[in-house]
């Protein structure tokens, strides 16, 4: 059973081996820091030095970010349409010949931006393990099956009203190096864009009720636990259909935006 | 050290120094971890201009971590203005149809940390600044993705007056530059963290 420790999500192994205990320990007390600290009071993102997430350690900057007042061309945003997307993109379970393995799910929500203003027109991509938990990459050793007709890619343009909609399978939870025993809450990842340069964004979906987000470093790497809450989707019944899938809904809020993206699609003038 | 910027920067940026404070809190962000390889790189991502394109030029270099190793598993995207220093509005920033410039690219790494892109020279924006690249980094370890842009080490007279750059610590001002190699290419390498830590930006109003 050792060759269950695989060579996921981490490509160094963990140089010493902390178990989830004291992960849990060094979690706390870096929960305990920021909420003495006055200023990590108010912040939204994690904190990019968070040592309970080993990969952090060399990564991180150690000088403070250097203000830009953003110019004419961070006011704006790559724009995206349907010429970039096709339909079928948002339906990750008719991508191959048969049916996917696992947990039929339909997520959806809008994509706001800090004042609450729909994010129109703009890409949303994810991607995903499959039920197993496990990636269609080839760097990924974790020894579950993978699955002939899922690869875990979607993409789709935001609606009018910022509303995007995708069908997908519920992925697996899944081991990692990053310590003893360390496994990772189900999660999708998300990409997104606004309409300022500023506004970009890569999260992580989460499901109510896992009992993994207490241990998982990266979840927690979020200091406020209201602001952790915010990634996790909620369970709608009124989003699952009738004898097809279980339905779950999940907004995304982007930063503050200055300027709201007015043009229709077909003022197009390339 | 309180000057006319900030003051600028409250009338530009109404939420400057408040983050979220009106309404809707912010989703935070998640690193992209290691296994986005299938999903975000697509057809000439990498290529905003197809090689060999009269007047284009070559932007690469290598992703390094605090120990000057090679960060193989990050995600660079490009986002800048055309020749001639104006945004970009065109639909379709992942289409590449061989005609249209649409001033957006996105790049893995290659395993020894390196990138690459394809592109054209923005032209300088306003009056009195210099033309520059915005860089995004995402990364597994990295937790919220980093801003920088890439200025061009041949523009001299533009960066010596442009502000943003003249507000940059003196020492530190050289890691937003592209070198410029000679044949159209220009090199820019991004460290992360350590002896010649690139600088990354702050933006007023956005949270961190």
């Amino acid at each position: 059973m050792t060759n269950l420790i695989t060579q996921q999500e981490e490509a160094e192994p963990a140089v010493a081996i902390d178990d989830q205990r004291g992960i849990g320990a060094e979690i706390a007390d870096l929960h305990a820091r920021a909420a003495a600290d006055p200023s990590a009071q108010g912040r939204q993102h994690p904190d990019r030095a968070f040592s309970a997430y080993r990969s952090t350690a060399l990564r991180h900057p150690t000088h403070e970010l250097v203000r830009a007042d953003p110019e004419e061309i961070e006011l704006t945003s790559p724009a995206f349409g349907h010429t970039d997307v096709a339909t079928e993109e948002s339906d990750l379970t008719i991508q191959h010949s048969g049916e996917p393995l696992g947990e039929r799910i339909v997520v959806t929500g809008r994509v706001l931006d800090g004042e609450g203003r729909p994010v129109r027109g703009q890409l949303l991509e994810i991607w995903q393990a499959n039920a197993a938990g496990r990636y269609v990459h080839k760097r990924d050793q974790h020894p579950a099956p993978l699955d002939p007709n899922f690869t875990g890619v979607g993409r789709v343009i935001t609606g009018e009203d910022g509303s995007y909609r995708l069908t997908t399978i519920k992925p697996g939870a899944y081991p990692w190096r990053n310590h003893r025993n360390a496994w990772r809450p189900a999660h999708i990842h998300f990409s997104l864009f606004g309409s300022e340069f500023t506004q970009r964004l890569v999260t992580q979906m989460y499901f109510p009720g896992d009992r993994l987000f207490p241990l998982d470093p990266i979840f927690q790497s979020i200091a406020d636990p209201k602001a952790r809450e915010r990634l996790i989707a909620d369970y709608d019944h009124d989003v699952t259909s009738p004898e097809w899938a279980l339905g779950y809904r999940w907004d995304i809020v982007l930063t503050g935006s200055r300027a709201t993206w007015m043009e229709p699609e077909d003022a197009d003038h390339a | 050290m309180p000057d006319d910027r900030d003051q600028i920067i409250a009338e530009h940026h109404p939420a400057a120094g408040e983050p979220a404070a009106s309404g809707f809190a912010q989703t935070p962000s998640q690193t992209v971890g290691p296994f986005f390889g299938y999903a975000l790189p697509y057809a000439d991502g990498p290529s905003l201009v197809p090689p060999r394109t009269p007047g284009s030029i070559r932007l690469h270099g290598t992703v390094l971590d605090g120990a000057g190793d090679p960060v193989p598993d990050a995600l660079i995207e490009l986002w800048q203005a055309d020749a001639d220093g104006r945004p970009v509005a065109v639909r379709g920033s992942l289409a590449r149809d061989g005609f249209t410039f649409t001033g957006f690219g996105r790049a893995a790494v290659d395993g020894g940390g390196h990138y690459s892109f394809s592109t054209l020279k923005p032209g300088p924006g306003r009056a009195g600044r210099a033309p520059f690249v915005l860089i995004t980094v995402f990364a597994r370890g990295l937790l919220h993705h980093l801003f920088t842009r890439a200025y061009f080490d041949d523009e001299i007279g533009l960066n010596g007056i442009d502000p943003f750059l003249a507000s940059v610590e003196e020492d530190r001002r050289s890691t937003l530059l592209a070198h410029h190699e000679g044949g159209g290419s220009y090199r820019f390498d991004i460290r992360l963290q350590g002896d010649g830590e690139t600088v990354f930006l702050q933006y007023p109003g956005i949270a961190r």
